[in-house]
């Protein structure tokens, strides 16, 4: 085994920052990392065994124990409980003869948990051994169950049901469908790949092309909305020995999956774009980070990589043009949703714990290993391609004032078409919901959990006693009235997730406890706010919602969701919004549980708290009042 | 106008608290001119006499008595004030939250290295003790607390002008000094 081991690590000239593929090819050849293993790793890497350690246990698809020859990865998301996981995972428990955080007696299966997946259209979904298994029903998983115990593989498994497009494809050949709804410019089959570098490329200079993304007012599409010419042209002025452009297709947020569309069908587009960043501001070398939930399409996405270097779209004197330089290496993650975050995705790349760091510097000034870095999003990317191509004036017809383009919405939830939909920004919430054919509809969920329940205006800008200013007894009046409010930078910022709840959800119940889950699973864990306060905000809603509120509750938790801003990363600072969010425009649900004749309730109780000490101890449980 | 009354009590804390509040030095002697205390380890006055107006906690809850006592600092105090970490957020005894109470037993009477000489592995069970809870608990998971000073122990100015606040009315002078724990 260590001779194994020594191979890997000889693959990457026992370079440690790149432990995350040391660490992938480990789980591939075994299916975790042991102590032993981790020995010989930090030995060859020169490394202490707790930091090899610190970057195994960070990372939920890493394991120092096995996981089963199948591991089994549902996804938790609230749209695959929506649409029936719980009754799927009660049904891999009996078909696999284990509980969920376990591994089977016979070592054939493990099931795990795991957070969303980006197959939120097609939900509920798992990843078995890498290959995503979508709309599961009960029926399915005993089907698919029986078929691995029989032997067969999990490929003859798939095959019956390839997805559609590039799904199909021979490095693909995932059963995962695309349910693209709606196209503009950037989801077009007009497009010819590769015209754009080969024709409209030496054009243009550097400078020139930064100075045309500028003047479209492009924005970074992952959801901050950083203007993308800035970025570039601070990039190109900081001085470096190399300079990083970084792809971020990590889409962690629940409710994301545009970029898995995307990279399926139009991955060229996207690297393009890297190497049209690369041309603007002198960059070498390139990464793209994808989530490890996306690995089905890695083989696919390398192929495509090869097809350019061939056209000499990538490699050195790319086109003939001198000193232009640039290469792009495929990254993969091993889940953790604030690798998202651009600075914790860094870390990563670097072999460490995906914690976010502190800005400044920030990563244009000293990014990866320390050189100036670009981070974009795929969507970004795609589009500097399309503005390239068609000039920024085409592109300012597009969209509103401040929110110039189109938007790639990940639509899912209570619809008859969850999808992708490009629309241009400012489109109203009510068209959204005309476009996926909803009805009934209660609540919508605008940008992921860390986005907002939506509703009268963003809780961010305001006070608690703001708050109070803008209650309405009725969740559903506030629904309604927020169904004119537009997408756009100015209004409702998105990354793009929209999930929609009708009449017959729980919100607080299914929907809000789901986020907190999902926020408490995925801290990293360094700044004390984000680890701690969603896991006592969780507990006072469950103190709520079992009957036991007050009002002081309701304050204590706005009162609280403030603090939490303090946290460093964008994680960590809206990880109780799916709380304040739903306060704001739902108080309705939350009034409806507390106690308003008491100021206090607690579930203390004390018979049964002295109950295990007086059973131990072999005494009676007795209160003698004075 | 008639002194404030004032009762205090250490629940399962280490009376450093108290200590800390003793640190206000020759301030003890204003003090008597603004309260009056009732039932307080200060005054050695076990039971409530009177109507108290503010209860000061020291220690969070680990048995029966601690309980016991806190409801009934609810019951006779106008206002509670949780003093110190103990108190606000279990503190040390809440070590012991994460381990199950009957490994926690084994250990202190049974198997413990310091154990020594009980071979008849005598647990303490007379019914005159006080009945462990399942963990330590804050106090405001007990009963409405109002206020929290929070420290460990609290400075002595942090408690002086907490107390002179409450007495005369006054917002609380709160400097950074008396909040900064290191």
């Amino acid at each position: 085994m260590k001779e194994k081991i020594m191979q890997i690590v000889t693959k990457y000239d026992a370079d440690r920052t790149r432990l995350m593929d040391i660490l992938l090819d480990i789980h591939d050849m075994q299916g975790y990392v042991d102590d032993e293993n981790i020995e010989v790793l930090a030995e060859a890497l020169g490394m202490s065994e707790a930091e090899v350690n610190e970057t195994i246990s960070f990372y939920h698809f890493f394991t120092k124990t096995p996981r089963g020859k199948f591991t089994v990865y549902l996804n938790n998301s609230i749209t695959a409980v929506l649409r029936g996981r719980d009754a799927v995972k009660s049904a891999f428990e009996v078909a696999c003869g284990t509980k969920f955080g376990a591994v089977s007696e016979d070592g054939l299966f493990g099931l795990f948990d795991t957070s969303c997946i980006g197959m939120n259209d097609q939900g509920p979904a798992a990843i078995i051994n890498d290959r995503i298994f979508t709309n599961l029903t009960v029926y399915r998983v005993k089907e698919l169950i029986k078929g691995l115990k029989e032997g067969k593989k999990l490929n003859e498994l798939v095959y019956e049901s390839n997805g559609d497009g590039n799904n199909a494809d021979k490095d693909m050949q995932s059963m995962v469908q695309n349910n693209i709804r709606k196209g503009m410019f950037l989801l077009n089959k007009d497009y010819n790949k590769y015209e754009i570098l080969k024709e409209d490329l030496s054009k243009h200079s550097p400078e020139e092309i930064i100075q045309i993304i500028e003047d479209s007012n492009l924005r970074g599409r992952g959801g901050a909305g950083f203007p993308t010419g800035l970025k570039w042209r601070f990039g190109r002025r900081v001085d470096g020995e190399h300079r990083i452009i970084i792809c971020n297709a990590d889409e962690g947020e629940p409710g994301t999956f545009k970029d898995r569309v995307m990279l399926t069908e139009y991955p060229d587009l996207v690297f393009e774009g890297m190497v049209v960043a690369a041309y603007a501001t002198g960059a070498d070398i390139g990464l793209l980070y994808l989530r490890y939930e996306y690995k089905y399409m890695l083989k696919f996405l390398n192929r495509v990589l090869d097809e350019m270097r061939e056209h000499n779209l990538l490699g050195n004197k790319i086109l003939g043009i001198k000193d232009f330089d640039f290469d792009i290496r495929i990254q993969l993650g091993a889940g953790a949703y604030v690798c998202g975050e651009e600075s914790a995705l860094i870390e990563s790349l670097e072999g460490k714990r995906g914690e976010p760091r502190d800005k400044p510097p920030f990563p244009v000034e000293r990014g990866y290993l320390g050189y100036p870095t670009i981070v974009n999003n795929v969507e970004t990317l795609a589009s500097a391609v399309k503005i390239v191509k068609y000039g920024a004036e085409w592109y300012k017809g597009f969209g509103t004032k401040d929110s110039l383009g189109t938007k790639l919405l990940s639509v899912s939830g209570d619809c008859r078409f969850p999808g992708i939909y490009e629309v241009e920004w400012g489109t109203s919430i009510r068209e959204v919901i005309e476009m996926c054919g909803a009805d009934d509809v209660q609540a919508i969920q605008v940008g992921g959990p860390s986005g907002v329940l939506i509703g009268v205006k963003d809780v961010d800008n305001l006070g608690a006693t703001d708050l109070m200013k803008w209650y309405k007894p009725s969740g559903m009046m506030v629904a309604q009235k927020i169904y004119d409010r537009k997408l756009s930078y100015s209004d409702l910022p998105t990354g793009g997730s929209i999930i929609i709840f009708n009449n017959s959800r729980d919100l607080l119940r299914e929907v809000v406890m789901n986020f907190m889950d999902f926020f408490i699973e995925e801290s990293c864990g360094s700044c004390s706010t984000c680890r701690n306060l969603p896991f006592v905000m969780k507990q006072k809603l469950e103190k709520i919602l079992d009957g036991h509120g007050v009002r002081q509750d309701i304050d204590d938790l706005l009162n609280w969701g403030k603090i939490i801003k303090v946290s460093r990363c964008g994680l960590g600072q809206t990880a109780a919004n799916p709380i304040l969010s739903s306060i704001l425009n739902f108080r309705g649900l939350y009034e409806k549980d507390v106690k308003a004749m008491t100021d206090f309730d607690n579930i203390f109780d004390i018979e049964k708290s002295v109950d295990a000490a007086n059973k131990y101890l072999g005494r009676k449980t007795e209160f003698h009042h004075n | 106008m008639s002194k404030k009354v004032i009762a205090t009590t250490s629940l399962a804390g280490c009376f450093g608290c108290h200590m800390s509040f003793l640190d206000i030095d020759e301030r003890i002697l204003d003090l008597v001119e603004l309260v009056e205390f009732n039932k307080s380890p200060i005054d050695d006055i076990k039971v409530f006499t009177k109507p108290v107006d503010i209860g000061i906690i020291e220690g969070g809850c680990c048995n029966s008595e601690n309980i016991e006592i806190l409801k009934s600092f609810r019951e006779n105090c106008k206002v509670l004030v949780s003093l110190g970490e103990c108190a606000i957020m279990g503190g040390l005894p809440a070590l012991r939250n994460g381990i199950p109470i009957e490994e926690c037993l084994a250990e202190a009477y049974l198997d413990g290295p310091t154990v020594g000489e009980n071979k008849e592995g005598i647990l303490p069970n007379d019914p005159e003790l006080p009945m462990l809870l399942d963990k330590v608990y804050p106090c405001h998971e007990i009963v409405k607390i109002d206020y929290f000073l929070p420290g460990c122990a609290p400075d002595a100015d942090l408690i002086w002008n907490a107390l002179v606040a409450l007495v005369t009315g006054n917002e609380m002078d709160l400097p950074y000094e008396v909040i900064k724990f290191d």
